[in-house]
């Protein structure tokens, strides 16, 4: 007959097994997501102004917009972090929701392999750009 | 007064899936559901498969989706319902036969967040009782009601999508003892409830403190069991 234990083991969640590390990940994640959330919204609102709001708005943004603006190292910086925060903080959402809705192990790691590659080449590619931009080069 | 009932019906022997069946019974509006669901049981058709125990909302058996929320069939009476009423067996568990799920992947939940006291090893034989203040009692007063009826957990959007997330009944019995100040199995459970399938897959979707039939906080249970994770780390 089996016992209450053996239904246990049966039905006991794969997360729950001794052999899996225990780890505080999902914790730090969840924090990220909380405080890159509130910056993100003041960030995101200055991006707004200044980009869309001031002056004739977007029709300015061009190369010498550009240039002039991130002439200041601090637009540089405030570049790069708004990049860094809202492509992971977007990019953890959608692990979570991966997690969630698909069940086998073989897609899952598939999707999520493809998620993070797509990660790093944004984030190389956004990087490169604001470090290595250069108003010199101007045509 | 007449009651008219659309009622979920599946056996697994007959059915290749679940299907309405209509049934009409008389019942005082001060009656409740679960006395109407017997009256089909009684004296309609009998193999209308159900659970209940106590039928006065402490025993937990009988769970079920009612005009499309969860409720206490024993708790919610024929005058707050609108007709024809609908019922549904709880949603994310198999079912096994009309309102009867597979309660066992609930209870895994339940039973990996440890939900027993946890003392000192050396103290096998306590010379004396464990005291605690009212003021440390109450610190955990809200999620000692819970009953293990499954409402909150069947409605958590995250639980249909994910079997394996430990659900908010297993979040809220964690809470009952992480936050007593008896217990010191609170970093075992934390590091349980740390994992993939652990608080954190909660979205606060606040289905859970809707659906409870005890009126548990249950959404803030389990952001205070984050919290209290996170703090730990630092």
């Amino acid at each position: 007959m089996a016992t209450v234990e053996d239904i246990y083991r049966k039905h006991k969640p794969k997360a729950f097994s001794p052999g899996r590390r225990p780890s505080s990940t999902e914790v730090w994640w969840w924090f990220f997501m909380r405080i890159s959330g509130v910056i993100l919204l003041f960030l995101v609102l200055i991006h707004l102004y200044v980009m869309h709001l001031v002056g004739s708005g977007v029709e300015r943004v061009g190369f010498d917009f550009v240039a002039e603006r991130w002439a200041n190292v601090g637009w540089r910086a405030f570049d790069w972090v708004l990049l860094v925060l809202a492509l992971l903080h977007g990019v953890n959402g959608l692990r979570i929701i991966i997690d969630d809705y698909i069940r086998s192990p073989g897609a899952r790691t598939a999707v999520k392999g493809t998620l993070y590659g797509l990660t790093a080449i944004l984030m190389i590619m956004g990087t490169t750009v604001v470090v290595a931009f250069d108003a010199g080069v101007s045509g | 007064m007449n009651v008219d009932l659309n009622l979920l019906r599946y056996n697994p022997e007959f059915d290749s899936r679940p299907h309405f069946e209509s049934y009409r019974v008389q019942a005082d509006p001060m009656e409740r559901l679960l006395d109407c669901l017997h009256k089909v049981k009684w004296e309609l058709d009998s193999s209308l498969a159900l659970r209940f125990s106590c039928a006065h909302g402490v025993c937990g058996s009988d769970a079920m989706v009612v005009n499309g929320v969860n409720v206490l069939a024993c708790k919610v009476l024929i005058k707050d319902l609108k007709q024809p009423i609908t019922v549904e067996p709880i949603r994310g568990l198999s079912v096994l036969k009309d309102f009867i799920v597979d309660m066992e992947p609930f209870f895994a939940g339940y039973k990996a967040v440890k939900p027993w006291l946890i003392v000192d090893e050396s103290e096998h034989e306590p010379a004396r009782e464990r005291i605690q203040s009212q003021e440390e009692r109450d610190r955990f007063e809200d999620t000692t009601k819970c009953i293990l009826c499954a409402a909150c957990t069947t409605a958590c959007p995250i639980f249909w999508s994910d079997e394996e997330y430990v659900g908010p009944a297993a979040i809220v019995n964690a809470h009952r003892f992480i936050f007593d100040s008896r217990d010191t199995g609170g970093d075992e459970r934390l590091e349980i409830l740390s994992q993939r399938d652990g608080a954190y897959k909660c979205r606060t979707a606040f289905n859970c403190t809707e659906a409870c039939p005890r009126g548990i906080k249950v959404t803030k249970a389990i952001q205070e069991v984050k919290r209290v994770a996170l703090y730990r780390s630092f």
